[in-house]
C-alpha cells in the first residue's frame, strides 16, 4: 500500500447546480435548492420540500444526445451527465488506454421508471424497455455504455446513504492494490415516489427546510444528485503530466450493529469508520482542518454525529457543517457530491456554512460553522451513515 | 500478500444443500420455468422474535451464513460482504405496488426497510454484533464476484483475518412475470436435466443464498485457495478465449493446469454459444461441468458455483449430474470457473486446492 | 371497551407478524414496548399507520405514540377518546 490516490477529475449535478462550478457557487453565495416538487405527482407535495434537479428527463436526454424514446432512467441520466464532466477535467480522452474501473452508488437504480410502469407492464409493451432497469447494476451499466468502458471492471454498490462514500473507497483501495490505473467512483440517485413514501412511513421527513444540528430539527429533505471523481494512480498522473485536484488518503468503514435504521446513541460505528481512516491515512484528528458531516437533521443522526464527533475529536472538533440544507438529502449520492464540495473546499480553502441553524442542541455544546470561511485547509474529513448500520468516513488531502 | 482460504461453505439452494455433511446426495429434478430453494426448518436457526420481519433472502442468507460461521468454528468475522443482484426485492415489490394501489396512504415501514439492498448485510451484522467492513453489491451477475474482489483485497493487504463473503437473490412473482414478458424466462416448462437441449429462449429462474469464510489463515476446514478473480462488464464472443488465457497466465498457468472448467450454461439458446465455443476448442481437453440445472440461473447464481468447486475440490469427487463432458481429470487440484449473462458481466473465479 | 381490546390484540399480532404469541398471553396492562411484548421502534411506526387506517387517528410526531402505546389499556383508552371512525 501507501500509493497515492489522485483525483484528477469531478462531476456533479444536483438541485444548486448542473456542474461542479455552479455546486460551488451555490455553496459560497448561499443560494439553497430545497422547494416544493414539481416533477412527481405525489400526494404528499404539500407535506415536503425537496431538493429537486431542475432538468427534466427529456432535457437530460437532449443534453447528452440520447434519443427520447431511449429507455433511460432518470438516475442513469443524471449519473451521465456527472460522470462526462468528471471524464472531461480530468482529461481522459481514451478511457481504455489503461486498466479503468467503474464503481457507481445506488439505492434506487432505475426504480424512479418501474413505480410508473409496475402495472402498465402487465397490460402494454410500450414500456418494457425498463424492465431491466430495476436492477440496480443496470444504471452502472448503462453508463459503462455511455463512457466507452469496455472488457472492465464495473460494478455497483448499494449501502444506503453511504453507497458513493464506499464506492470512492473501493475504488481507491483498488489503486493503492495495483488492480486498477484508473477508476471513475460516485453515486446516482433520483426522486421518486418509493423514497417519498419510505422516508414518509420512517415520519423523519421535514416539512419545511431541513435545519442540521439545530435543536428544532424536524427531519430531511430528501434530493436527487449524481457525483463522479476520477481516480488514478501515480503511475497515469506521471504518464499523462496530470494537474491533480486533490488525493483520496484515508478511509474506513464500519457497521454500528445497533439497529436496521437508527444510528446508535453514541455513534460507535461513526467512531469508528473515523478512526479506521485516520489510520489509513496516518494522520491525527487535530490534523483534520474541516468536517464535512453527514448531518441529515433528523433528529436520530444528529444527535449520533454529534456525539461521535466529540467522541473522536475531543474537545477540539474543527470547523464542520452539513451541506443538506442546500441540496437535500442525496442518499447514495450523498458521500459522493460532498467528496466533490470537499475537494473544492481544499481547493479554494473554503468552509461552507451549514444553513438554517439557530438553536444550539440541549444535549451538548457543538456550533457549526455558519457562514462562509475563509481557511488553509489541509485535510477535510466527509461522513456519510446509512440505514444498516452503514458508516463511512472519507479523508481527502492536497498532498499525497 | 497473504493467500486467501475459503475455510467453509453455506448454503440454501434449490437443491438440499443446507446439510454440509452431504454433497449432493439426492437430486430434485425439476420441470418448470421458475424454481424455489428448498426450504430448511427455518425455526431451527431463527427465533420468532427475530423472524417476524425477515424477508426470505434474509431467512436463506441467515442459514446459509450461520452454517459457514458453525463449519469455520467462528463466532464472528472482521467484516461482512454480500452480492445481491436485487437485494430483498419481495418487500420492494410489495411497497411499489402498495404505493400504487393504496395511493401513497397507510404504508408500512418494515417493506420499504428491507426493500434496503444492503439490508441481508445489515442484518447479519445486526446477529453478529459484526462492527467491521460491511459492503453490499448489486451489480447483476457479478454482484457475488465484486464481493469476493473485495474481501480478497481486504486480506490480502492485511486489513482483516477473516471476512464473511455470500451472494443471495431471492425468486418474486412480479419480478418473474416482468421477465418473462421480455423474454428473459423461458415460456414453457422444462425439464431440467434437458436444459442444456431446450434450444429456446430465456432462462429457468431460480435463487438461493451461498455464504463463505475467507481468512488469511488455513484452518481444518479449509476447503480451497481463492488464487483470482476477474470480471468484464463487456466480451465479445472472440475476445472470450484470450481473456482466459491471459487470465491464467497471470498466474503463471496454462489450460493444462486446469482440473475442471465450471461453465455457466442456462438452456438459453441466444447465449449458451459463449459457452460451446469454449467446450469444443480452448476447454476441449479440459473436464467441464455445469449446474444451472440444478441451481437456476440468478444474479448470484455463481455463489452457486463457488459452492460446487469447493465441495468438489474437498470431496475430490465430481458428481456424475453436473458433468458436461466424459473427461476425468487425473489430479483435482485447480478449477476454473466461467461466467456471463446475456452476453454481459462476465466473471473468472479460479480456486486451488491446499 | 373490552371488544376493542381483543380487536387489538388481534391486529397487533396479524399486524407485527407475532406468530408465536396468543390473545391470551397479551394482558391489558402489559408494557408493548421493552420487557413486555417486546416491541421495537419500527413496530411504533407500524403502530401508528393502524391508527391513521383502521380509527382515523394521524399521529404528526412519533414520539407522541410512546404514550398512547404503552399497553393495551392505554391504546384502547385513546382510541375510545380520539376516534373518527
Amino acid at each position: 500500500m501507501g500509493k497515492g490516490v489522485a483525483i484528477t477529475g469531478m462531476g456533479a449535478i444536483s438541485a444548486i447546480g448542473d456542474n461542479v462550478q455552479e455546486n460551488y457557487d451555490a455553496l459560497v453565495s448561499g443560494k439553497v435548492g430545497i422547494s416544493r416538487i414539481s416533477k412527481i405527482d405525489t400526494v404528499h407535495k404539500d407535506d415536503i420540500m425537496v431538493g429537486e434537479i431542475e432538468m427534466t428527463n427529456d432535457q437530460l436526454k437532449q443534453k447528452l444526445g440520447i434519443p427520447k424514446e431511449d429507455a433511460v432512467s432518470r438516475t442513469a441520466l443524471l449519473a451521465m451527465l456527472a460522470a462526462d464532466e468528471a471524464i472531461s477535467q480530468a482529461g481522459v480522452t481514451d478511457i481504455n488506454d489503461c486498466e479503468t474501473g467503474l464503481i457507481s452508488g445506488t439505492t434506487v437504480g432505475g426504480m424512479d421508471q418501474s413505480e410508473k410502469y409496475y402495472f402498465e407492464y402487465l397490460e402494454s409493451d410500450e414500456h418494457w424497455g425498463h424492465i431491466n432497469g430495476l436492477h440496480a447494476g443496470d444504471s452502472t451499466q448503462k453508463l459503462a455504455d455511455h463512457l466507452g468502458l469496455t472488457e472492465s471492471f464495473a460494478s455497483t454498490i448499494s449501502t444506503a446513504c453511504s453507497s458513493a462514500a464506499n464506492a470512492i473507497m473501493l475504488g481507491a483501495r483498488m489503486i493503492q492494490s495495483g488492480q486498477l490505473d484508473r477508476v471513475i467512483v460516485g453515486g446516482t440517485d433520483s426522486l421518486c415516489k418509493f423514497t417519498i413514501n419510505g422516508f414518509k412511513t420512517l415520519m423523519i421527513l421535514s416539512d419545511t427546510h431541513n435545519t442540521p444540528f439545530d435543536d428544532e430539527r424536524k427531519g430531511l429533505n430528501l434530493g436527487e444528485a449524481a457525483a463522479y471523481l476520477v481516480l488514478e494512480s501515480d503511475e497515469i498522473v506521471k504518464r499523462d503530466n496530470k494537474k491533480v485536484l486533490g488525493y483520496v488518503t484515508g478511509y474506513g468503514n464500519a457497521n454500528d450493529a445497533y439497529h436496521q435504521t437508527a444510528s446508535s446513541e453514541n455513534g460507535d460505528g461513526a467512531v469508528l469508520a473515523m478512526e479506521k481512516a485516520f489510520k489509513v491515512a496516518g494522520l491525527d484528528p487535530s490534523d483534520i482542518d474541516y468536517v464535512n458531516a453527514h448531518g441529515t437533521a433528523t433528529p436520530n443522526n444528529d444527535l449520533s454525529e454529534g456525539r461521535a464527533l466529540l467522541r473522536t475529536f475531543g474537545g477540539n472538533v474543527p470547523e464542520f457543517s452539513s451541506t443538506k440544507a442546500f441540496t437535500g438529502h442525496t442518499l447514495a449520492v450523498a458521500g459522493g457530491i460532498e467528496a466533490v464540495y470537499s475537494v473544492l473546499a481544499l481547493q479554494n480553502n473554503i468552509i461552507y456554512p451549514n444553513l438554517n441553524f439557530t438553536t444550539p442542541m440541549k444535549e451538548f455544546t457543538l456550533l457549526p460553522q455558519t457562514t462562509v470561511k475563509q481557511k488553509e485547509l489541509r485535510h477535510v474529513l466527509s461522513n456519510s451513515f446509512g440505514f444498516g448500520g452503514n458508516c463511512s468516513t472519507l479523508i481527502f488531502s492536497k498532498e499525497a | 500478500m497473504k493467500p486467501v482460504y475459503i475455510n467453509s461453505v453455506g448454503s440454501v439452494s434449490a437443491q438440499k444443500t443446507f446439510e454440509n455433511n452431504e454433497f449432493l446426495n439426492e437430486i430434485t429434478d425439476y420441470n418448470d420455468t421458475v424454481i424455489h430453494v428448498i426450504d430448511p426448518n427455518y425455526k431451527e436457526y431463527i427465533p420468532p422474535a427475530a423472524a417476524r420481519r425477515m424477508a426470505r433472502g434474509i431467512k436463506m442468507s441467515t442459514v446459509s451464513s450461520k452454517n459457514a460461521l458453525t463449519e469455520a468454528g467462528i463466532e464472528n468475522v472482521d467484516a461482512i460482504i454480500v452480492g445481491t443482484g436485487l437485494g430483498c426485492i419481495g418487500d420492494s415489490e410489495r411497497f411499489v405496488s402498495d404505493i400504487i394501489k393504496n395511493d401513497e396512504q397507510f404504508l408500512t415501514p418494515t417493506r420499504f426497510i428491507q426493500s434496503s439492498h444492503n439490508t441481508v448485510a445489515g442484518q447479519i451484522a445486526l446477529g453478529l454484533g459484526c462492527k467491521g467492513h460491511n459492503f453490499t453489491f448489486v451489480h447483476s451477475a457479478v454482484s457475488f464476484e465484486s464481493s469476493l474482489i473485495d474481501a480478497k483485497i481486504m486480506l490480502e493487504n492485511n486489513e482483516v483475518n477473516t471476512v464473511l463473503v455470500g451472494g443471495v437473490d431471492e425468486l418474486v412473482e412480479h419480478h418473474v412475470t416482468t421477465h418473462r414478458l421480455i423474454g428473459h424466462i423461458k415460456k414453457k416448462p422444462i425439464a431440467l436435466k434437458e436444459l442444456l437441449q431446450s434450444k429456446t429462449e430465456g432462462m429457468v429462474m431460480g435463487e438461493g443464498s451461498h455464504f463463505f469464510v475467507l481468512s488469511t489463515e488455513k484452518s481444518p476446514s479449509t476447503y480451497s485457495e481463492l488464487v483470482a478473480v476477474k470480471t468484464f462488464n463487456t466480451l465479445s464472443k472472440e475476445r472470450v478465449e484470450g481473456k482466459i488465457v491471459a487470465f491464467l497466465e497471470r498466474q503463471h498457468l496454462s489450460i493444462n493446469d486446469i482440473d475442471l472448467v465450471i461453465l455457466g450454461n442456462n438452456g438459453d439458446v441466444n447465449y449458451d454459444g459463449y459457452y460451446e465455443q469454449l467446450s469444443t476448442t480452448l476447454f476441449n481437453d479440459t473436464p467441464q461441468a455445469y449446474y444451472k440445472h440444478l441451481s437456476g440461473e440468478f444474479d448470484t447464481a455463481t455463489g452457486f458455483a463457488f459452492w460446487l468447486a469447493n465441495k468438489i475440490l474437498k470431496t475430490q469427487n465430481i458428481p456424475d449430474v453436473v458433468k458436461l463432458n466424459a473427461i476425468e481429470p487425473s489430479n483435482l487440484k485447480t478449477v476454473l470457473i466461467y461466467n456471463q449473462y446475456r452476453g454481459e458481466n462476465h466473471s473468472l473465479t479460479l480456486i486451488r486446492k491446499c | 371497551m373490552s371488544e376493542l381490546k381483543l380487536e387489538l390484540k388481534e391486529k397487533i399480532i396479524e399486524q407485527l407478524n407475532l406468530e408465536d404469541v396468543s390473545v391470551d398471553e397479551i394482558a391489558d396492562t402489559d408494557p408493548l414496548f421493552g420487557e413486555g411484548l417486546g416491541l421495537d421502534s419500527i413496530d411504533a411506526l407500524e403502530l401508528i399507520v393502524m391508527l391513521d387506517k383502521d380509527y382515523g387517528i394521524r399521529l404528526a410526531d412519533p414520539k407522541e405514540g410512546r404514550k398512547i402505546f404503552e399497553s393495551i389499556d392505554t391504546m384502547a383508552a385513546y382510541i375510545t377518546a380520539n376516534r373518527t371512525n
